[in-house]
């Protein structure tokens, strides 16, 4: 965990604003991972309690999935341990897993069998699994029209919710989600991300992993950074995009009369053009827009002034820094790339 | 046990819904009437020329013979050809016809013919991607985060693959017998069938020879096909479990079969080719008393190489499936 050692407080107020009888279900302890002779994952330790949907954030070839390759068996740590539920993963499998239900990367399913053919096969792969449940986990991803149907006719969101059944089937406690939005839709993700919080309401934990820190940040409780298979972070989403601070975009009708005014103001600081890292998707429709940082609070005395000096304010937004921005503040100095 | 069924079920259920087995059927649907029809071809010839099959079997050894004082045949196929005059002597002398044109003989012949390359091929159809199918389409990420130990998974799917070999053995011979008997009859059971031919270098040793009804003949020989389906069944799964994609699977596989059949052609010189797994699968021939293709070999011989490769490919696959990382 000496990685995470940069951000001390943040870990110290997790600890903190947790109540200390909620069950940990998923434990991972300085995990490590070597693959041909090069360390893929470096010391990755968390804890996800039990009812909290748990956000694991990192960009595309992090090392997101081969952590959770790690949680669910499917690959040996080289060292240190998983535990679910209090069971080891790899000394019982067959305990560990019972507690289980996972998606890692795509859902994949027999392709040449119908939904329900797939439901069954993976219902007598565990105890006390009846049609009724079947049924019932039919009914809750809204299946029921096209269960029968052979799911190579099934588009990649019915698909979705099949691979989300089969995980639900044993009544898990903590559900690992590997991407789920990926390839969905806008309806379909916010379906996704109602059906998440739903889960969680029941007493589920869940794990989702992604590359998109919006999504993390609309869904999830808490979550844990992921670099170059380093935890970077864990804690409450607000904390860590907090401290990563946000930006305040401006736009005025009179561009440089408005930059003179930004710039009398203290603690106000402008961002250049290839110092930011805002989305070009949302810059372009800003015309002629400052980025700067400040207090957020300070924002309405700002505008003030501004109406006084007779400088028209187009708009003011506040803008979260992406991804990679949180990513460069956390290693401040660091390099990751 | 009771665990275990379940996943067994899952197993069979997932080769037959894949439709692999129509497959093999719709291969000897098409293949069976192809030979009857050949078959029926020479026995309508044969009728032809001879009255009695007793005038056929003369000339057939005369022909042999006659092949033997040439100085042209190499000395490898003079062996066969003395091992097989001797043979037919037998027959003639105990007066029974080895060609008698009927539905169960030309099944037992069409079954030890094909125990070398054509068992093989239907068996690696079911067998070559029982698990490397399971990674390339990814399912084995949803098996194998089952709560199932993962020696399970791979023990029902042994199990469903020694149930479907059964079925192909069976179903060959069925199949074989109805098509091939619509045209020569449904009888022959209790022809006598002569084994127990011993081999010695050239000469055929017939202390122990005893005729057998051809029923019996037919069981024994089905078991010693099914015997060597399995091993080709259990080496297949353990390259389904160390490659990962199922053509190359197949190809690995059916490279050894070829290999090994062309080895049995090629045969004595190189003598220690005889623990190649594929030189052994002809098993049928120690029953029919065929020379074997390299001296010394035995049934016995042949069983225990062809099961020590099968329990040693068993060994691989548990050890490499329980232990790797899926990382695909």
């Amino acid at each position: 965990m000496n990685t995470t050692t940069s951000v001390p407080p943040l870990k110290e107020k997790q600890a903190a604003s947790l109540p200390a009888n909620r069950e940990t279900v998923l434990s991972v302890k300085d995990m490590k991972k070597k693959i041909g002779g090069k360390m893929i994952i470096h010391d990755v330790s968390f804890d996800v309690q039990a009812g909290e949907i748990f956000g694991f954030l990192g960009p595309n070839g992090s090392g997101k999935t081969t952590t959770i390759r790690m949680l669910v068996g499917l690959i040996k740590p080289t060292q240190g341990k998983v535990l679910i539920c209090g069971d080891n993963i790899q000394e019982d499998p067959e305990e560990a897993l019972k507690h289980v239900g996972c998606i890692v990367e795509n859902p994949e399913v027999y392709s040449y069998m119908t939904g329900w053919e797939n439901l069954e096969h993976f219902a007598r792969m565990q105890r006390g699994i009846d049609v009724a449940r079947i049924e019932e986990v039919v009914a809750i991803v809204g299946l029921e029209q096209r269960i029968h149907d052979k799911v190579k006719t099934y588009s990649l969101g019915m698909r979705q919710r099949l691979g989300i059944a089969q995980a639900l089937l044993g009544r898990p406690k903590l559900l690992i989600l590997d991407e789920p939005t990926n390839g969905l839709d806008p309806k379909g993700i916010k379906e996704l991300r109602e059906f998440v919080r739903m889960l969680a309401n029941q007493g589920m934990s869940l794990f989702i992993s992604s590359h998109l820190l919006s999504e993390i940040q609309l869904m999830c409780d808490r979550v844990a950074i992921i670099s170059q298979g380093r935890v970077l972070a864990v804690g409450t989403v607000d904390e860590l995009v907090n401290q990563a601070g946000e930006y305040v975009v401006w736009q005025f009708d009179q561009p440089e009369a408005g930059r003179k005014l930004l710039a009398s103001e203290s603690g106000l600081q402008f961002i250049g053009d290839d110092k930011h890292a805002i989305d070009e998707g949302i810059l372009a429709g800003l015309k002629g827009a400052i980025v700067t940082t400040m207090v957020i609070e300070r924002i309405p005395s700002v505008v003030e002034k501004a109406v006084r000096a007779g400088i028209g304010v187009l708009s003011v937004q506040r803008i979260a820094p992406t991804l990679e921005e949180l990513f460069l503040k956390m290693t401040e100095g660091e390099s990751i790339g | 046990m009771d665990r275990l069924l379940p996943l067994i079920q899952n197993e069979t259920l997932k080769i037959w819904k894949k439709k692999r087995f129509y497959v093999v059927i719709l291969v000897l649907l098409v293949l069976i009437p192809i030979f009857t029809y050949a078959q029926m071809k020479i026995s309508e010839n044969n009728a032809k020329n001879f009255k009695d099959w007793r005038n056929q079997l003369v000339q057939q050894i005369n022909d042999m013979q006659n092949a033997l004082s040439s100085d042209r045949i190499p000395e490898e196929w003079k062996r066969f050809r003395r091992i097989a005059v001797q043979q037919l002597q037998y027959y003639l002398d105990q007066n029974v016809n080895p060609n008698s044109p009927d539905g169960v003989t030309f099944t037992r012949e069409f079954m030890s013919n094909s125990v070398t390359l054509f068992y093989p091929l239907l068996v690696l159809a079911i067998a070559s991607d029982l698990v490397s199918g399971e990674r390339s389409t990814g399912t084995i990420k949803m098996l194998l985060t089952r709560p199932v130990r993962r020696w399970k998974i791979l023990f029902s799917k042994l199990v469903a693959l020694t149930l479907y070999v059964s079925l192909i053995v069976i179903a060959s011979g069925i199949l074989c017998y109805l098509i091939s008997g619509a045209f020569f009859g449904y009888g022959g059971w209790n022809m006598p069938i002569f084994t127990g031919f011993l081999i010695n270098g050239a000469t055929v040793d017939s202390t122990y020879v005893h005729a057998v009804p051809q029923w019996l003949y037919m069981l024994m020989q089905s078991g010693l096909i099914w015997f060597s389906s399995m091993t080709v069944a259990v080496l297949a799964l353990m390259v389904s479990v160390l490659v990962r994609s199922t053509a190359a699977s197949i190809v690995t596989m059916m490279a050894a079969v070829i290999a090994g059949t062309i080895l049995s052609s090629m045969s004595s010189s190189w003598e220690s080719a005889k623990y190649v797994f594929a030189v052994n699968l002809q098993l049928t021939d120690y029953l029919q008393g065929s020379p074997p293709p390299i001296e010394g070999m035995t049934l016995t011989f042949s069983l225990i190489t062809l099961a020590l490769w099968a329990v040693g490919a068993l060994i691989v696959s548990f050890r490499v499936f329980t232990k790797q990382d899926i990382l695909n």
